[in-house]
């Protein structure tokens, strides 16, 4: 447990997430060295938007593009992976194994910062086996769902993720099954960063991203993510009218990275702060809710009660560093596995002797 | 009962003719138990001890889909010739089980010995066999005061049994008791004491027979006796894989096992002691060949193994691993069919499936380890060629190979140095300066790739399953799609030249040609024996090792009139690849099956190619 409250001066906190970027980044890239290819989705897509949010928060956060290793199932958000980091390997997979391609990926290399663009069908349908089994296992990955509550790329079919009593565009359809709440069965599986935002919202979307940057293992965030073409109207609980009237943060949110010398102060009681494995900090500024992100049960039942009222809450919903990450609970060598050299790779024939010795 | 013990035809070179004088080293036991009772550890000493005495030997389980209480057979087979391949009819049935012991008896051949315990010995109803009761319950008592035990030692009682009736040294059960109990001191004197009960009670009350015999020889000097899972899982270990992503199915799981075991004693690093490998144990097979492709891109030697069933989960990904061009090893321990379909038992029933899998113009090399020292090498060797050539790679091994007790000489050290095949790092990419990921540069059609995580700009790329530009941007143009299979055709065809060659054996006056592969191979071999010795019929003989075919077996099959491809399937799967990259040999291919779920025995072979040889002929 990291949570903490900081002890204030009483001064006005300054408005935390928003560290002014100048022209370049620790590293002196610019942010066009963050950028990718032109997006072929749908205009006014939401995943256009989370796009922008991941190329500013991977800029202001400074990692090199060539340290990360982005993947994909197949679906609209699969095809995200295409237009950010130019400079990052990518992988565009096949639906719903992106989860244990990236654990495969990330074992080969564990120095490569792993993000990883899923959908609802991606995640929540053909891939929810995998999805849970790699949280369960804490693979040390950004894991985005762009969550659009319909199959977009097959022309606007329910998903898991679809609210019920959700309308099907034009056919009046109604969804009356229950919907999957990734965060919630994240949650249930040990996730240790798990949060949910709107598309709509990039200031949160790239506050949190940045948070699950810092985050040593699984990192999910649920990013409701609007289909402009098939899911936006009256009838959809995940169209932009309906999100942008409904959104109820948790919590104005803030991200101080490690490398940030300002230190800002927080009104007593009314900030929470949460240390993250590299020193970075997040601030969980209270608004309505009296809310405690490490407090597992209180996370549950809080995702239980919106679903059943049809809230749509943002923001970080449970935080948690008990578990070791997926390469640490292995005790790999510090090096990536991909590269080590054939000497460390092959035992001498000696070995073969005497393990062949044991079968005379 | 599912084991086909039919009656002798003959015995033809191999031994003489039941006389006075009894035939030496050349005889198979077959014991019927119920599995779950210990006897696996009876069986192995078993053999162990007739390995002792310097007599060649194999030993083939044939056990149920369960843990306890179904009927199990276990089969030694020791013959001086060095023929180890299943033979149809056992010279002696130990018969322990109620369950079977009815089909037991019924299938015995005249004249065999049965030894049999003394509750059942009123199922003896025939008067043609050489009947040893044996009151296995009583002698038990006295040896194993732990009555939860007793089910267990009495399964030694009859090592010691047979030891007196076949004249097994009893210092070789006693070292061979040492060996498989070498951590259980107490267990190792316990069985000794249960192994000596029964050969004294058996010296004192039974009678001499005169049928059989075992001398010491000197034909295991310096041998090895192991299973292909964990001669592979070594071959692994050895082959420098750095990733093994697998899903528990039988015949396959004791591999990865074995390998683990392997990784985890010889692949800790020497200083820190940590891991130079990852080991994660999949969801399902869905998950195992997704964790190995994206090890296989960010740049492992990840691999997998697995049966049939799992094959045909990993169909979708097999694709994206071809298309995307993706290093990846499945090692497929073949079995017979899906769901409760004889899952314990062997065949090459993913030949045909494994070669094509998924969707869209797909084929995969693949390499077919005949013997133990091949399973050790093709595994090593499957890692290297994955890299090489930049795809997936199957090493098809089978239940038989896999899981049963083989004879061997010591494998030699890989001699083969790791290849990490055509990666460009920063360096080279600084050198040469372009990068275009499926630019064919060599004429070989395996092109460059680069690492994630290198740093010159050039260097990353976007990698998809569908069409894609030799620089690897997203394309839907006929021209680019046709291109790339075109490409891919090349490589395959490059391929043909580094899958292992295969081993040509010719005979001066042969008439018969023979292609076969696996575990197959020393049926085939005692059927040529048989052939020569009984018919006057020379064989030529040809074990293919590797697909796609490469120039000598083109040779082969062109300088040849017929064909006959053994395999152990219904519907000749390798046959027919063969006959398409052969069509105008096609209608001289011919075939000889078996697939009733057992190991082939030399016997099915001669009569397949005497059947085929008599159609042949001008009436």
């Amino acid at each position: 447990m990291t949570s903490a409250t900081i002890p204030s001066d009483g001064s006005e906190a300054p408005a935390i997430g928003a560290r002014k970027p100048g022209l370049s980044n620790r590293l002196n890239l610019e942010l066009k060295a963050y950028k990718g290819g032109e997006s072929t989705l749908c205009s006014g897509c939401g995943h256009d938007a989370i796009t922008s949010a991941i190329i500013k928060a991977f800029f202001e956060y400074g990692i090199e593009p060539h340290h990360v290793a982005k993947l994909s199932g197949i679906g609209c958000s699969a095809k995200t992976t295409a237009y950010f980091l130019n400079r990052a390997h990518g992988f565009n997979g096949v639906h719903g194994r992106m989860a244990a391609m990236a654990a495969g990926s990330k074992l080969a290399n564990r120095k490569l910062v792993h993000i990883g663009v899923s959908g609802d069908g991606d995640t929540a349908s053909i891939g929810l086996g995998n999805f849970l089994h790699m949280v369960r296992r804490n693979v040390p990955i950004l894991y985005l769902i762009e969550n659009n509550g319909c199959y977009g790329l097959t022309k606007g079919q329910f998903s898991a993720t679809a609210d019920r009593g959700s309308v099907k565009k034009g056919g009046g359809t109604v969804n009356e099954m229950t919907p999957i709440d990734c965060c919630a069965l994240s949650i249930e599986m040990g996730c240790g960063y798990v949060a949910r935002s709107f598309s709509g919202d990039p200031k949160q979307v790239v506050a949190l991203l940045k948070g699950a940057l810092a985050h040593g293992g699984t990192a999910v965030i649920d990013i409701v993510s609007p289909c402009v073409t098939f899911n936006n109207h009256e009838g959809s609980t995940k169209s932009y009218p309906y999100a942008k009237a409904h959104e109820d943060p948790l919590h104005e949110l803030g991200f101080v990275p490690f490398f940030d010398e300002v230190r800002v102060d927080y009104d007593p009681g009314t900030t929470t702060v949460v240390k993250l494995p590299d020193g970075s900090l997040i601030t969980l500024k209270k608004l309505g809710h009296d809310y405690d992100p490490t407090n597992r049960s209180q996370a549950l039942d809080l995702l239980n009660k919106a679903s059943v009222e049809q809230q749509f809450l943002t923001g970080l919903v449970y935080f948690d560093q008990s578990t070791p990450p997926f390469d640490e609970q292995m005790d790999l060598v510090p090096e990536p596995l991909a590269t080590l050299p054939a000497s460390r790779i092959r035992p001498p024939a000696s070995a073969l002797h005497a393990i062949l010795e044991r079968f005379r | 009962m599912s084991i086909a013990m039919e009656p002798r035809a003959h015995r033809g070179n191999l031994g003489v003719e039941a006389s006075a004088t009894p035939v030496v080293n050349d005889l198979v036991v077959t014991v019927a138990t119920s599995n779950g009772t210990g006897s696996q550890s009876a069986n192995l000493i078993l053999m162990r001890a007739i390995f002792g005495m310097g007599i060649p030997v194999s030993g083939k389980n044939m056990f149920p889909s369960n843990i306890q209480g179904l009927p199990t057979w276990f089969t030694v087979r020791a013959n001086a010739s060095g023929w180890t391949a299943r033979r149809r009819e056992a010279d002696v049935l130990v018969a322990m089980n109620v369950e079977s012991i009815a089909e037991d008896i019924a299938s015995l051949r005249s004249g065999a010995i049965l030894v049999i315990t003394k509750s059942l010995a009123s199922y003896v109803t025939r008067g043609d066999l050489k009947v040893f009761v044996v009151p296995f319950d009583e002698l038990v008592v006295p040896v194993c005061k732990d009555a939860r035990l007793r089910k267990m030692v009495v399964n030694i009682l009859y090592v010691g049994v047979l030891a007196h009736l076949l004249d097994i040294e009893m210092d070789e059960v006693k070292n061979a008791i040492g060996r498989q109990f070498a951590k259980k001191g107490s267990a190792a004197k316990l069985n000794t004491d249960a192994a000596i009960a029964g050969f004294d009670w058996a010296r004192e009350h039974l009678p001499r027979q005169n049928e059989f015999t075992l001398r010491r020889a000197n034909l295991t000097e310096g041998k090895i006796i192991i299973e292909g899972n964990q001669a592979a899982g070594l071959g692994l270990m050895f082959g420098g894989i750095t990733v093994l992503a697998w899903y528990p199915i039988t015949p396959s799981s004791s591999l990865c096992e074995a390998c683990i075991d392997y990784l985890e004693e010889y692949r800790a690093d020497p200083e820190t002691g940590k891991a130079t490998y990852a080991v994660i144990q999949a969801e399902d097979e869905l998950a195992s060949i997704a964790m190995v492709i994206g090890a296989g891109w960010a740049g492992a030697r990840a691999a997998t193994a697995t049966a049939g069933p799992g094959i045909s989960l990993m169909s979708e990904i097999a694709g994206l691993a071809y298309f995307a061009e993706i290093p990846a090893v499945i090692i497929d321990v073949q079995r017979m069919g899906p769901s409760t379909g004889l899952p314990t038992r062997t065949c090459q029933g993913d030949i045909w499936k494994a070669y094509q899998l998924s969707h869209g113009d797909c084929k995969h090399p693949m390499l077919l380890p005949g013997n133990m020292a091949e399973c050790f090498e093709f595994a090593a060797e499957s890692l290297n060629l994955a890299e090489r050539l930049q795809t997936l790679v199957f090493v098809m091994t089978d239940l038989d190979l896999g899981m049963n007790s083989w004879m061997s000489a010591p494998f030699e050290p890989l001699t083969k140095p790791i290849d990490r095949g055509k990666v460009l790092s920063d360096e080279d990419l600084a050198r040469v300066g372009e990068f275009a990921r499926y630019k064919d540069i060599d004429g070989d059609g395996i092109c460059y790739r680069t690492l994630p995580g290198s740093s010159h700009p050039n260097s990353a790329y976007f990698t998809r399953g569908t069409g894609h530009t030799e620089a690897a941007t997203y394309s839907e143009k006929p021209a680019d799609w046709a291109g790339n299979l075109d490409r891919l055709t090349r490589k395959f065809d490059t391929a043909r030249k580094l899958v292992p060659k295969p081993v040509i054996k010719m005979t001066a006056g042969a008439t018969v040609a023979i292609i076969a592969f696996g575990s197959s191979d020393p049926a085939v071999e005692e059927a040529r024996a048989i052939l020569a010795a009984e018919e006057g019929t020379k064989t030529d003989y040809l074990r293919l090792r590797g697909l796609p075919i490469g120039s000598e077996v083109f040779e082969f099959i062109n300088t040849h009139q017929i064909v006959y491809v053994v395999e152990q399937n219904r519907d000749a799967q390798c046959a027919s690849i063969l006959r398409l990259e052969c069509p105008d040999r096609a209608p001289l291919i011919r075939s000889i099956l078996h697939y009733n779920g057992l190991p082939i025995d030399a016997r099915s072979i001669v009569e397949g190619i005497l059947a085929g040889e008599k159609r042949s002929k001008p009436s």
